[in-house]
């Protein structure tokens, strides 16, 4: 994996409305640029991305957990997303996302039986990437569909990649529109 | 005198290893830091402003501090800053000038070696409005090496009643710098310029 650089944003919601969120609502968002191996050319072996996945779900797992600085037990939701630089494929992203990325990013909160919720698409420096959230443990979750966006003013340059997985430590601010609770989570099936 | 009213933050931390050549050994990191606060002067003009600068100073204490823990923990290791503001659409240029004191003035007494001047950048615009704030050596404004900007933005800030406030700072100059120029190990150190 060629690295260009690391991203991380901390959003601390502290009232929305005049309301006050309490505790803050927090979550944190990890990136990194990469190099696309695959740039420019058709490769039907994309087996090299699915490593460079795996290795970054650890990585910017990491990352985002350092930058909130809670323990991974605190968190309680998460999401993916991938978008590839104008040399790239759709495919590309997908490699990255989906076959390995997962456990890894599991694996530094200690577990989690949901989906891991992803968008991904091709774009240019400064396109918007919005990661799409979900709790952890039960995407019924209402309160937790969420996304969290990223932009960076120079990537993905045509031959990168920015990768970004966010987790977060609670749903949206003031949650209020009913719809499976956390605390009725029976948590057998990732979904309920 | 008006409270700050504190919606949000966000910290921003990037970490550049290379941007096409020869990595150097330690990466370049920049961070920054942005509060969004409630604009009590939004919506008609108020003469005196003023007051709200006083004000302004624990939040520009507090961030100084977000930027610093961000980079690690130690001001020490900090070489450049920077700070702007973007003023929600019902205020006005001017309430983003009320920053320059209580923000530049709190990376300074953070930063032992801050002798040059904060430079500084705000405009007026909508949620989700970006601004490239501009970096410079924070003791010797002419270090060629340092002259940088990190662009930052809200997606859902400053609303037309706020003010998104942000300082910046960084540990290194850009990371393929050389275009020649004063060096930081040439700062004399006695004017903040040189």
């Amino acid at each position: 994996m060629k690295l260009r650089k690391i991203i991380t944003l901390v959003e601390e919601t502290r009232s929305e409305m005049g309301q006050a969120v309490t505790p803050p609502a927090r979550r944190a968002l990890a990136a990194a640029v990469i190099e696309n191996p695959f740039a420019g050319t058709y490769v039907k072996d994309l087996s090299e991305l699915i490593e460079t996945g795996a290795e970054l779900g650890t990585r910017l797992g990491n990352e985002a957990l350092a930058a909130l600085g809670c323990a991974p037990d605190d968190i309680e939701g998460y999401g993916k997303a991938a978008l590839v630089g104008e040399l790239g494929e759709l495919e590309h992203a997908a490699a990255l996302l989906h076959p390995k990325l997962g456990a890894p990013l599991r694996a530094v909160i200690g577990g989690g039986k949901a989906l891991v919720p992803s968008s991904k698409a091709i774009g240019r420096a400064g396109e918007i990437l919005d990661v799409p959230l979900g709790h952890k443990d039960a995407a019924y979750v209402r309160s937790h569909f969420d996304a969290m966006r990223l932009r960076l003013p120079d990537a993905p340059r045509p031959r990168e990649i920015v990768v970004a997985v966010v987790l977060q430590q609670s749903g949206r601010p003031l949650p209020r529109v009913g719809g499976l609770r956390q605390d009725e989570i029976e948590g057998a099936d990732g979904l309920r | 005198m008006p409270e700050v009213k504190v919606r949000k933050t966000l910290v921003q931390v990037e970490t550049i290893f290379h941007e096409g050549g020869p990595a150097p050994e330690a990466p370049q990191k920049r961070a920054a830091a942005i509060a969004v606060i409630e604009n009590p002067y939004a919506g008609a003009y108020v003469e005196d402003i003023l007051p709200f600068m006083k004000d302004l100073e624990p939040l520009g204490a507090e961030m100084a501090k977000m930027c610093i823990d961000a980079l690690g923990g130690d001001a020490s290791v900090v070489e450049g800053y920077g700070k702007g503001a973007i003023v929600g659409v019902n205020g006005e240029i001017e309430h983003g000038a009320l920053w320059h004191v209580p923000g530049g003035y709190a990376m300074r007494d953070a930063i032992a070696e801050s002798m040059a001047i904060v430079p500084s950048t705000k405009k007026v615009g909508a949620a989700g409005t970006r601004l490239d704030v501009p970096v410079t050596h924070t003791n010797a404004s002419y270090v060629r090496t340092h002259y940088d900007a990190v662009e930052v933005g809200v997606p859902d800030a400053p609303r037309p009643n706020e003010i998104a406030l942000v300082l910046v700072m960084t540990t290194a100059g850009r990371i393929h710098a050389r275009i020649g120029g004063l060096t930081k190990d040439q700062v004399k150190g006695e004017d903040g310029l040189r």
